[in-house]
């Protein structure tokens, strides 16, 4: 009690709103002598009995209700591997169908769904999900941290793709999947009759969602989560590529998840946003698909040279070399990631200068992806180099990347992609940077961090099987695709004549596709065959020098068993006793007392710690989230709106439910002993908070969805010389810029409920919630009039469809404002939420930054811009 | 490593490279020189790709003593940064240095080509021309001279490619693109829609012929002139026949009744190196089996089956549209 007063004491001389989140008390950094003090092996027993019951995995059928980074990291990885041989297994039935000319082995409309589904399954269900899961598997410990700071986000994040996955790949067997390319360009795809581009639309867009949950885990993982004194430049590469991917995949899958919003508008409501007869345009949908599309290789391709650099510096058992010039690269390609969209439509007719412009910007990602190469390249030159399994299938994956990279500086001369712009030259080039890019270094990979995860091997005559037959039948598949693509063929052709003289080329790739299978089915049976039989290996088999091999596995649960002091990059190489410490618990929160799962939240730039905050354990509800959820996103498929509804609702429900109970408890003790002499606070709220960094780095992956339809207003401004038509009617600017005030309004309310709060006027701040809560419905009501009353008919033209679509967009936020305002109002009334442990209202504050610019935006552009196009 | 290459290798012999639809068997000034560009390409891209896995393997496998680090941070900044940066301006202004003049604008010659589900339509507007020649699945260009090609879509996006001649231009419904081809070599070739555009995407093809410029001229000539009449008897039933069934609705024969717009041109028909859009002989059987039942060599085609027609008025019809020389 008397520490609280101290701090309402400072509160009241403080700046501002750093001051509730006490610091922590006593020495940091530790001492050598700190370190070398004995641990008594009783207090040691008992602190690991202590953690060994907290992080008890469920047994029996409640394992499903686990939400451990070790267990659903292991789920996710290996349904995401079961998605990846279903797509192989349509590959190979397309294979057939094209081994010979004129073949009926497979009907048009069935090869349509197949290669439809091979695309969108290896990209959505498997390149993506697989660098999460493998991320979420082995990111904590990378970073000494015992799980991810949101461990029923990856559990909700898991379940979801599961549903989805088997949703979208399901609809194959019921022959309704979609046909129209996994890039499903309009009208093709708009026109489309049947259910085929709605599983895809809400299928994939349900997944969208759960990949963006996770990247969101795993940037605040990365930024948050590291152990004391992993300061930025000594993190993991492994975690710097996190770091850029999961920013990548904040700003490109939401233009995506808005092109799938106005698709699935067109199709279900016929506002005809990709319908040129109504004023609409087919190429927003092409400019929105490929800035996500076009990152997306990259969000692919940098997990891979992410395990690369774990694998290559053991393999030459030396650091890094050049490791700021990697980090430069990750960063610069993924920025340059960007800007190269339009190389995906040089043929659709835009002006030389922007051809010109992005031929060279594609050209430019060859430096960055070149540093990195010759990085690992210069790394293996001054080690000394161990050939081990995971590093045949590197030198694989390179010899293999390297082909592909160099067909992709062919490509991307605009005039020569003229040429070869889909055709099976294309074909080959994407399978060489995938494969080389992807399959083969997560291969590596897996046999890597098999023993990290089993402690076991996997077995070295099988991986040598798999690895000749999978490189072997890969070119002998792909390399004569090439030719087959300068010969002429068109990709997404389900057969040809024989009079074209694609036949033995064809046999080629099909007998080559089946070799490759076999490589992988090898692969696939020494990765699952029971290994119960064989020999533990030792704790670190490679003799890496990263943290993640200071666990001891797979018998205990905790993670790490103490979180460490880290001064190096290469801890295990080059900070002395450090095992013998580490296992003695010697370090950071080395018990639970209280029973509670925990984990360390640091500084972001220098991690230095700044609490020990609970993570939350195994639950059911994460589970029932992600049903309805996925009830939500895949009833409208077959029109059941309100049961959709209905859905959606009980989602939200679970959701306050499982926030409710597990997430910004009031503590007991607001303090906790942390070992090494350090007390750390307990709970935190703000920045300094995991949750807030979750609730900033959503909205910017949410403003960046929002901006995609706000460049679909100027898209079409610019475009379409009818935006609006002649003599349309536009909306109403009074009501609009009425409902721009009432969102100032509220965003001004719910401010100055948090400082209130603060001050110690809960009552005061209550009513200002409620005024927030108020003048949000006043400026839904404002919006909706605005459109509403001058008849504007979103069926009519893309103008007003489009006036609607943002409006809807809006209005779907203002009921999220409206739901986590009620949520604060709650929480204060029934003392969830107190003047010092405010974080569900600061973050409530922080959405509501975001929210008012989009309201404004949204009326301003609802209200004032048509009045000057 | 290289195994699967050096086997390969004598394949990429075996199998030539030329072919009616060959990027690297140009008949076009345009894919003349691209198909140049691609061999140094390929050139360079052999001798980096050698040089970088030579490297690898010499590191990983025979090295005999590991490199200072300075060294290596030579190798980072001269591999990753320096030569490419080199060897990719000199690949840009080689590369893209020509680009203008493949966009020029065609003098003489415009030919509007319109996308269909699976079809083309081909309209050729000669120099001052107020009307165009309409015909369909079938491309002709005179040689020494750059024609304009205007590219439209009718409901879903298409891709117009004749791959010996030059580069691909999509085309998009609400909006026409453009492009122009200088072919040189007199010849047939196969061009085919290269944007998947459905169930029969495969089956959207068409023939595409570069003529000496008299040839052209006369051949055009005589694609202006209306439809022969029916010579035999049996064609002549099948004329009769063409029109009741109401096939005039959609196709139009110039010249008789038949003024539909909805399909294919057909007045000069059996003029046309191939049948259906690049898919079948332009023969008699072949016109009594398309008629019978399009779906069945083309999936998703628009035009009905006339399988309640005799054999005998199959062939009549046969005969009659195998006539429209």
């Amino acid at each position: 009690m008397s520490e609280t007063n101290t701090l309402r004491d400072s509160a009241r001389h403080g700046d501002g709103g750093k001051v509730f989140d006490a610091g922590p008390e006593g020495t940091y950094p530790p001492t050598e002598e700190m370190l070398d003090a004995p641990v008594d092996p009783e207090v040691k027993a008992r602190r690991e009995a202590e953690l060994r019951k907290a992080w008890e995995t469920p047994k029996g059928w409640r394992y499903w209700s686990a939400v451990n980074n070790t267990e659903v990291g292991v789920w996710y990885s290996l349904t995401a591997f079961f998605f990846m041989l279903c797509a192989g297994v349509l590959a190979l039935l397309m294979r057939i169908q094209l081994a010979v000319p004129d073949n009926d082995f497979l009907s048009a409309d069935r090869f349509n769904q197949f290669f439809t589904m091979h695309g969108s399954a290896m990209m959505f269900l498997f390149a993506v999900p697989m660098f999460e899961a493998v991320s979420i598997l082995i990111l904590p410990a990378f970073l000494g941290a015992r799980d991810m700071p949101f461990p029923r986000l990856s559990a909700y994040g898991y379940w979801s793709f599961l549903i989805g996955g088997i949703f979208v790949l399901g609809s194959i067997l019921f022959n309704v999947a979609p046909s129209s390319g996994w890039f499903m360009y309009p009208p093709l795809a708009t026109e489309q009759e049947g259910i085929g581009p709605d599983i895809w639309l809400l299928g994939l867009s349900f997944i969208e969602v759960a990949s963006i949950a996770a990247a969101v885990e795993l940037i605040v993982g990365t930024i948050k989560c590291r152990p004391p004194g992993m300061r930025i430049n000594l993190m993991p590469l492994y975690a710097w590529y996190v770091l850029v991917v999961g920013v990548m995949i904040l700003f490109a899958f939401p233009p995506l998840i808005a092109g799938d919003f106005l698709f699935e508008l067109q199709r279900s409501m016929d506002w005809p946003f990709f319908d040129p007869d109504r004023g609409g345009d087919p190429l927003l949908w092409q400019h929105l698909f490929w800035i996500f599309g076009h990152p997306e290789v990259y969000i692919v391709f940098l997990p891979s040279i992410a395990i690369a650099a774990m694998i290559v510096p053991t393999a030459a058992q030396r650091p890094m070399v050049g490791y700021s010039w990697i980090v430069l690269s990750a960063v610069g390609v993924g920025f340059l990631s960007f800007g190269l969209w339009v190389h995906h439509m040089f043929t659709t007719g835009l002006p030389s200068l922007s051809l010109g412009f992005f031929s060279a910007a594609s050209e430019a990602v060859v430096i960055p992806t070149g540093v990195q190469i010759f990085a690992f390249v210069a790394t293996l030159m001054v080690g000394r180099v161990t050939m081990s399994q995971p590093m045949l299938w590197i030198a694989g994956a390179l010899a293999i990347f390297t082909a592909g990279g160099l067909t992709g500086v062919m490509v991307a001369i605009a005039p020569f992609d003229w040429q070869v712009h889909d055709t099976y030259f294309v074909v080959a080039h994407l399978h060489y940077t995938l494969f080389g890019g992807m399959v083969f270094p997560i291969i590596g990979g897996i046999y890597y961090f098999y023993p990290f995860i089993t402690k076991k091997k996997m077995s070295d005559r099988l991986s040598k099987w798999a690895f000749w037959l999978t490189f072997s039948g890969f070119n002998i598949c792909f390399l004569p695709m090439h030719l087959t693509g300068l010969q002429g063929m068109p990709r997404r052709v389900f057969t040809y004549p024989e009079s074209a003289g694609w036949d033995v080329l064809n046999m080629v790739s099909t007998l080559g596709s089946f070799i490759l299978a076999a490589g992988i089915l090898v692969f696939a049976w020494d990765l699952l065959r029971p290994k119960s039989k064989q020999p533990l290996t030792e704790r670190n088999p490679w003799n890496a020098g990263t943290l993640e091999w200071s666990h001891d596995v797979p018998e205990e649960a905790w993670g790490v068993r103490s979180v460490p002091y880290i001064a190096s990059r290469y801890p295990l190489w080059e900070q002395p006793k450090f095992l013998e410490r580490f296992d003695d618990g010697k370090f950071y929160i080395a018990d639970a007392p209280e029973g509670r799962r925990e984990t360390i939240v640091t500084s972001a730039v220098d991690a230095v710690p700044q609490a020990v905050v609970q993570v939350t354990g195994p639950a059911w509800v994460t589970l029932w989230a992600a049903a309805f959820t996925g009830g939500a996103f895949i009833l409208p498929v077959f029109k059941f709106y309100w049961l959709s509804a209905f859905s959606g609702a009980c989602a939200v429900a679970c959701v306050i439910y499982w926030l409710w109970t597990s997430t910004a408890q009031v503590p007991k003790d607001p303090m906790r002993d942390a070992g090494l002499g350090l007390r750390l606070p307990v709970y935190v709220t703000g920045p300094k908070a995991p949750g807030w960094w979750a609730v900033f780095i959503t909205m910017l992956g949410d403003a960046t969805a929002f901006a995609s339809l706000v460049f679909g207003v100027f898209f079409f401004w610019t475009a379409r010389p009818d935006f609006p038509p002649e003599g349309a009617a536009l909306p109403d600017m009074m009501w609009a810029l009425s409902a721009m005030l009432a969102y100032v309004v509220a965003w001004g309310a719910t401010v100055a409920a948090r400082e209130l709060n603060r001050g110690g006027r809960q009552g005061v701040a209550r009513w200002c919630i409620v005024g927030a809560v108020l003048a949000t419905c006043a400026a839904l009501g404002g919006m909706w009039l605005a459109i509403v009353m001058p008849g504007l008919q979103p069926e009519t033209h893309a103008f007003p469809a489009v006036m609607y679509a943002l409006t809807v967009w809006t209005s779907a936020h203002c009921v999220l404002a409206i739901v986590m305002l009620l949520y604060c109002l709650a929480g204060s009334v029934l003392g969830k939420l107190t003047q010092l442990y405010d974080a569900d209202l600061r973050n409530t504050t922080l959405f509501w930054h975001f929210m008012c610019l989009s309201g404004v935006i949204t009326t301003l552009l609802v209200g004032v811009a048509p009045r000057l196009m | 490593m290289r195994g699967p290459a050096v086997v390969l290798l004598p394949l990429f012999v075996l199998c030539s490279c030329d072919g009616p639809q060959s990027v690297l068997d140009p008949a076009g000034r345009d894919a003349e020189v691209l198909a140049t560009l691609f061999w140094v390409m390929l050139a360079g891209a052999v001798v980096l790709w050698v040089a970088l896995n030579g490297l690898i393997h010499f590191v990983t496998r025979i090295a005999p003593r590991p490199l200072n680090a300075r060294a290596a941070e030579a190798l980072i900044i001269g591999g990753g940064v320096v030569v490419p940066v080199i060897l990719l301006s000199i690949l840009l202004a080689y590369a893209l240095n020509d680009m203008p003049r493949q966009r020029d604008k065609g003098e003489g010659l415009r030919v509007e080509v319109t996308g269909h589900q699976f079809w083309w339509r081909v309209a050729y507007w000669p120099e001052g021309a107020e009307t165009p020649i309409v015909t369909a699945n079938e491309v002709r260009l005179p040689t020494g001279q750059r024609s304009e090609i205007t590219l439209n879509a009718e409901r879903v996006i298409h891709s117009f490619w004749i791959p010996a001649l030059g580069g691909k231009t999509d085309m998009i419904p609400g909006r026409e693109t453009r492009m122009s081809l200088e072919p040189t070599r007199p010849g047939e070739y196969r061009g085919q829609c290269t944007e998947f555009c459905g169930e029969s995407h495969a089956y959207m093809a068409f023939g595409a012929v570069v003529m000496e410029p008299e040839a052209f001229e006369e051949w055009l000539e005589r694609e202006a002139a209306p439809a022969v009449e029916p010579a035999t008897e049996k064609a002549r039933r099948g004329a009769a026949l063409f029109l009741s069934e109401g096939c005039g609705g959609c196709h139009a024969v110039r010249g008789t009744a038949a003024e539909g717009q909805v399909g294919p041109d057909l007045t000069h028909l059996a003029s046309r190196v191939s049948l259906a859009a690049g898919i079948l002989p332009m023969t008699e059987d072949a016109l009594r089996n398309w008629v019978r039942d399009p779906a069945e060599f083309k999936p998703g085609v628009e035009m009905p089956g006339y399988d309640h027609l005799s054999e005998d008025e199959l062939s009549s019809m046969a005969a009659y549209l195998g006539g429209l020389e």
